[in-house]
């Protein structure tokens, strides 16, 4: 096949959060195994280009208003994703590609409606800190995720409609705080997540998860993931 | 600061009462506070005024009443203020200069989203009539914030860092800016304004004309702020020619910059607190061959969430020797692998600056605010 595209979604409104890192590893992940790959900057002010695994990160109320009023528009990424194209959305990135969210004053905003969760501001304090997640093993991804590790920093409460299923659930830390105690969700090849870090800096298994999605094939050439591994471990003992 | 902490306690006045009667100047923003200060600070006592400042960087309420308790006699105040206490210590010292430098993501666990803090301080300026407010016009935050303040004086103080101001902040519309700096918003009337004072190669240009610049301070942000210093100055009655030579005699801000040595290695320390920061050093470093110690820490005073590394391009340090280090180390070598910059680690500081002087080089250190101070204070 050609050279896999991987789309960083509007770094200049949802990369508050150093989610372009997620852009940038699985780049990387490809380059070190030999698979061609293209990481593109989509820029707000342009249109979205084809690209087979789009990335959305986390960002402030207003630009995040902004980013899913464009996204909506987006004819490009409606179609990429409606052939396939893989979606991994982090934080307000997360809450736009869901039916609805939170604008800064509560006001409700419509989103791209790839997941089948509504976001609205949440009543108490912030989830602000490390989370631990205990991804469901239900979801038959093909490979073993050993527990996740991340950051949040959000203010909303996602509820998960029927058409999608939790990514996983909390060990530590708040993730959708609905009270259900899950995080994330997964419909199909579009996944979403509150946790930063970049998430994937710490989690390379969830990197190839992606990856092999996008490829749609086997598994992946393994790497040397020491530092990510020692790193993930580092974050998840300082919880216990 | 204890001090400072129980005064105020005692009397939530107190800070009032001790600028009173002084000509008080308040510099925050982002980056640049502590150099920014400092150099204000130097222009201010120019012609022989006495100043009173908080030149250790303890930014709020109870580090401002330590630096004026028992400095009844200066004239002057100039005070460095955390952008969250902007508008108490405002309220309280009446400012006949606030500098607003720049906004751009920090310590998002700690500080809020930028956009509010811009809101916060529009509400401020607005019940300080008879402040001017000495703004930078390059970042559409500051300009937001100011802009409808009575009396701004706009400063072109630069903007390295443009990922924060993509999204309006008057009315989320998409800002655009050009290549020669200027910027405009393509929803509403949010653009770059006109500005008084910039800086044009080693000049700075103002009202009554151009003044040539040679700070003791690295950087070309450093020279940035140095433009804002002297606009800020020139409001406190100091010429731009008394300014400038004044600041040319800064040379060690809060131990930025200093040279130490630490064991037998030369050490130039260096403080970066976000990618702001960080890009405005690496941009320094990267033309010289020095080895990079680059320390980083999460602890509170850092905010918990190394993230932003992410933002920063270490790329750029590709082909140096570079040593990892502080309590993050393992956050920032996996950082540093994507970026593919080869590196050695080491947990602890001092040893990091051992390895990485081992031949006898000078060496860069680069912390972010604990692994710079940890440095810094070691015996």
């Amino acid at each position: 096949m050609s050279a896999l595209r991987v789309a960083v979604v509007y770094p200049d409104l949802l990369g508050t959060y150093g989610d372009g890192g997620n852009g940038e590893i699985l780049g990387r992940r490809l380059a070190w195994r030999g698979i061609e790959a293209t990481v593109l900057q989509a820029i707000s002010s342009e249109p979205i280009p084809e690209a087979d695994l789009y990335c959305l990160g986390g960002g402030e109320d207003g630009p995040q208003v902004l980013a899913a009023e464009r996204l909506r528009r987006d004819e490009t990424f409606a179609g990429a994703v409606k052939d396939g194209a893989v979606v991994f959305a982090v934080c307000a990135g997360f809450q736009i590609v869901g039916r609805s969210f939170p604008g800064a004053n509560g006001e409700i905003h419509q989103g791209v409606g790839l997941l089948d969760i509504e976001t609205t501001k949440g009543t108490g304090a912030r989830a602000v800190g490390e989370v631990a997640v205990r991804i469901r093993e239900d979801l038959k991804l093909g490979h073993a995720i050993p527990t996740v590790s991340g950051f949040e920093n959000h203010g909303g409460v996602t509820t998960l409609g029927s058409g999608v299923v939790p990514l996983g659930d909390v060990r530590f830390g708040v993730g959708n705080g609905g009270g259900d105690g899950t995080e994330g969700a997964m419909a199909g090849r579009v996944i979403g997540t509150y946790l930063h870090g970049p998430v994937l800096a710490r989690n390379p298994a969830l990197s190839d998860l992606l990856l092999q999605m996008a490829l749609g094939g086997g598994a992946l050439d393994p790497l040397d993931d020491s530092a990510e591994d020692e790193l993930r471990q580092e974050r998840l003992a300082k919880l216990s | 600061m204890a001090g400072g902490r129980v005064g105020l306690l005692l009397d939530p006045n107190l800070l009032a009462s001790l600028g009173a009667g002084k000509r008080v100047a308040l510099v925050s923003g982002t980056n640049g506070k502590t150099t920014t200060t400092a150099l204000l600070a130097a222009a201010a006592g120019a012609n022989g005024a006495l100043v009173a400042t908080n030149h250790t960087g303890s930014n709020m309420p109870a580090g401002h009443v330590a630096a004026l308790v028992g400095q009844s006699e200066t004239e002057i105040a100039v005070l460095e203020v955390d952008e969250a206490y902007v508008a108490q210590v405002a309220m309280a010292t009446k400012p006949a200069v606030i500098v607003l430098l720049n906004l751009s993501r920090d310590q998002l666990d700690r500080m809020s989203e930028v956009r509010m803090v811009a809101e916060r301080w529009r509400g401020s300026l607005a019940a300080l009539p008879a402040t001017t407010v000495v703004a930078n016009a390059d970042d559409p935050l500051i300009v937001y914030a100011a802009r409808d303040a009575s009396h701004v004086v706009w400063v072109a103080g630069g903007l390295r860092w443009r990922e924060d101001a993509t999204g309006c902040p008057a009315c989320g519309g998409h800002i655009s800016f050009d290549a020669q700096g200027g910027w405009t918003c393509a929803d509403c009337d949010l653009a770059r304004p006109a500005v008084a004072w910039r800086l044009v190669d080693d000049l700075i240009e103002g009202p009554d004309g151009a003044v040539p610049i040679a700070l003791s301070l690295p950087g070309r942000f450093n020279v940035e702020n140095a433009v804002l210093a002297v606009a800020a100055a020139a409001a406190l009655n100091v010429t731009a020619v008394q300014s400038a030579a004044a600041m040319s005699l800064v040379t060690d801000v809060a131990g930025r910059f200093v040279q130490r040595t630490i064991g037998e290695v030369r050490v130039r320390l260096m403080l970066a607190k976000n990618p702001a920061g960080w890009s405005a050093l690496l941009d320094l470093v990267v033309d010289e061959e020095a080895p990079v110690v680059v320390s980083i820490n999460a602890r509170t005073a850092d905010g918990a969430d190394p993230s932003w590394l992410y933002d920063v391009d270490f790329g750029l340090l590709a082909g140096r020797p570079v040593v990892a280090t502080g309590d993050r180390w393992r956050d920032l070598s996996v950082r540093l692998r994507y970026a593919e910059v080869a590196h050695r680690c080491e947990s602890d500081p001092g040893d990091a600056v051992a390895l990485a002087g081992a031949d006898g080089q000078r060496v860069e250190f680069i912390g972010n605010y604990t692994a710079f101070r940890d440095l810094l204070e070691r015996p």
